[in-house]
């Protein structure tokens, strides 16, 4: 009993967390609720790639697509068509991210390494190449204003302490669902994909469908976010979904610690926390942002729960937690990385 | 459609060809470095706007005489290539393999570069002066052809000579190809492979900033630019595929004309036609038209 409740502990304790924040949010004051908002926002973002990128072992630089496509069908439909169906909004969005995966997958998957790197990257220039300068539709640099959130049940999501809420459930959503995912025997062979994909083929795999569906699963989910930035700023431009973006959206992950679901959501939290609050202090901005990337590859591999996993485990010394802390940090480790 | 007269053809035809020419000093180097140290290396735009601001400095100090032209050349990019070797020394090269790593540490540079350039040149736009004769236009048969645009052509022909000859002709071309086939042989032979990484990583940082002396005359100098004309530079190199210098001259010629020609016959698409094509030469090519895998 003792040992089962144990095995769950790290569950509890993030639902336990999350159950926190929701409480305390609308206490917060009007800034930092909205920070919450944003990183919640991208933590669903962040999360979708994790599967890709840290469970699967492809590393995309292609998520930005997908959340354009969410953030601008929003736009369109809610600042262009006055469309107040909510549902109609999210369907459009989900719909239109997972048939770009769809069909982007299929040019993508057969990449391997820097080249799938390089591919999606391309996908990231397509999408924001026709966002920029597609006047008509986008609004070219101007971008788009006035996406304001429809209601939802008859409750007025205008309301930020009911548009956190909103947020903060379909985050749950997405976190429970994608949790499911990789604790699932899918989510298992992606993970032997990840580390050896010519294994998983000889035990009779069909690694290209695996990884094409994780691709998907991703993209799609990367689409929900776009809708809800789009929402949650009432107003969207080129810059929010450049190059810059989707590398960032990395960032996150590694930042947080890969193929751990929830360090992706940290680190999310943590870089909207950088660059809403401590950007408003500091004035140079991006000067702090890029140390921050570049301490973060330094001397945070494996990310923030790689950095408490390992703290954790000096002091227990518990060979049970090994398993889960060689998944933290293997997308580091077993990229041929020079050893010291 | 207007674009199809001969006088408007011959005009686009020059434009894209002479942007072509930018495209390829500011993507060969970014290719280089891929071909022999497999790094993905978004800072190379920086690199090419920071060239363009040390030149800015070298004006100022010695004027603006037509020989200026090529000692900004040269002093903007040696010192970022200075800059970069310190990087690839003690930053670059503790990565490794690790692609994730790469990109993320070269953007936190790019990042780094865009605040010290406010720092030291302010956020002002600037527009690098062109000496005379360049100055100028000639006209042929009432078409103007600016004389910019023809030195950006000629430079790009001679830094194409240059490498050409040296990597396919030297010594230390032939060491450099030994280290891209083979590392592991190329070190067992007794080649310091870690010399040569840091010499081309130094060279494709001097080649982009040395683009960006040039470019500065024709681009302007401002903040920003350095991540409006990275997919440029990623699109030269994706489709003639990384590591491959014939690669880079395809690629840029394919580039600067689909620009040109897309921005006048379809101006709402035409990034879309522009990147749309690497998306699909890399699905059929993952490798890009001459890269090798």
């Amino acid at each position: 009993m003792l040992k089962r409740l144990a095995s769950h502990g790290r569950v509890v304790l993030t639902l336990a967390v999350f159950a926190a924040l929701g409480a305390a949010t609308p206490f917060l004051n009007d800034y930092l609720q909205s920070i919450i908002t944003r990183a919640l926002v991208f933590a669903i973002m962040a999360m979708s790639l994790d599967v890709l990128v840290g469970y699967t072992g492809l590393r995309s630089m292609g998520h930005g697509v997908y959340f354009a496509l969410g953030a601008y069908s929003a736009a369109i439909m809610i600042g262009k068509m006055n469309v107040a169906n909510l549902l109609g909004v999210f369907g459009v969005g989900l719909g239109l991210s997972c048939a770009a995966a769809l069909f982007l997958g299929l040019l993508a998957i057969r990449a391997v390494g820097v080249y799938f790197m390089m591919i999606t990257l391309s996908f990231s220039m397509v999408m924001w190449g026709l966002v920029y300068r597609w006047h008509t539709v986008t609004g070219g640099d101007n971008g788009i204003t006035g996406i304001i959130p429809p209601d939802a049940f008859g409750l007025s999501l205008q309301d930020p302490v009911l548009f956190f809420y909103f947020t903060f459930a379909i985050f749950m959503v997405c976190l429970g669902l994608l949790f499911l995912l990789v604790k699932s025997p899918f989510g298992k062979t992606l993970v032997g994909i990840r580390e050896s994909e010519a294994r998983m083929k000889m035990l009779g795999y069909n690694t290209w469908l695996h990884k094409y569906l994780a691709f998907v699963i991703s993209g799609t989910f990367a689409g929900i976010s776009g809708t809800l930035w789009a929402m949650l700023n009432r107003f969207i431009a080129p810059t929010d979904v450049e190059l810059v973006t989707s590398v960032e959206a990395l960032l996150m992950v590694a930042l947080g610690g890969p193929a751990t679901l929830v360090g992706p959501v940290i680190g999310a939290g943590v870089i909207m926390f950088l660059r809403y609050w401590v950007s408003t202090y500091i004035e140079r901005w991006y000067m702090f942002l890029g140390i921050t990337y570049i301490i973060t590859i330094l001397y945070a591999r494996g990310g923030i729960i790689g950095l408490v996993e390992r703290l954790w485990s000096r002091k227990e010394e518990a060979p049970s937690s090994a398993p889960d802390r060689r998944v933290a940090t293997s997308l580091t480790t077993l990229e041929g990385r020079k050893q010291p | 459609m207007t674009v199809f007269t001969l006088r408007n053809l011959i005009e686009l035809s020059y434009n894209s060809l002479s942007y072509a020419a930018l495209l390829f000093l500011l993507a060969s180097g970014l290719s280089i470095i891929f071909g022999v140290m497999r790094i993905v290396n978004l800072a190379h735009a920086a690199f090419f706007l920071l060239g363009g601001y040390v030149a800015l400095t070298v004006y100022r100090v010695l004027g603006t005489a037509l020989w200026t032209l090529p000692v900004a050349m040269v002093v903007g990019g040696s010192v970022v290539a200075g800059v970069a070797v310190v990087i690839e020394r003690f930053f670059l090269r503790r990565l490794g393999q690790d692609m994730t790593a790469q990109v993320l540490v070269t953007i936190g540079f790019a990042f780094i570069f865009f605040d010290t350039n406010i720092l030291i040149w302010t956020g002002d736009n600037y527009m690098l002066h062109r000496p005379w004769p360049l100055d100028d236009s000639t006209v042929i048969g009432g078409i103007a052809f600016p004389r910019y645009r023809a030195f950006m052509i000629v430079a790009a022909v001679v830094v194409w000579a240059i490498l050409y000859f040296v990597i396919e002709r030297t010594r230390a071309g032939a060491i450099v190809r030994a280290t891209v086939d083979d590392p592991q042989m190329a070190r067992g032979i007794g080649i310091n492979t870690n010399l040569v990484q840091m010499s081309i990583y130094g060279l494709g940082v001097f080649l982009s900033a040395m683009g960006g002396v040039v470019g500065g005359a024709f681009l302007g100098v401002s903040p920003g630019l350095d991540f409006l004309i990275l997919p440029y530079a990623f699109a030269v190199v994706i489709i003639g595929g990384l590591g491959s210098l014939t690669g880079a001259v395809v690629g840029s010629i394919v580039v600067g004309f689909m620009e040109n020609f897309g921005t006048a016959l379809f101006p709402e698409l035409s990034y879309f036609a522009l990147f749309a094509p690497m998306a699909i030469i890399l699905a059929v090519k993952p490798t890009g038209l001459f890269g090798r895998s």
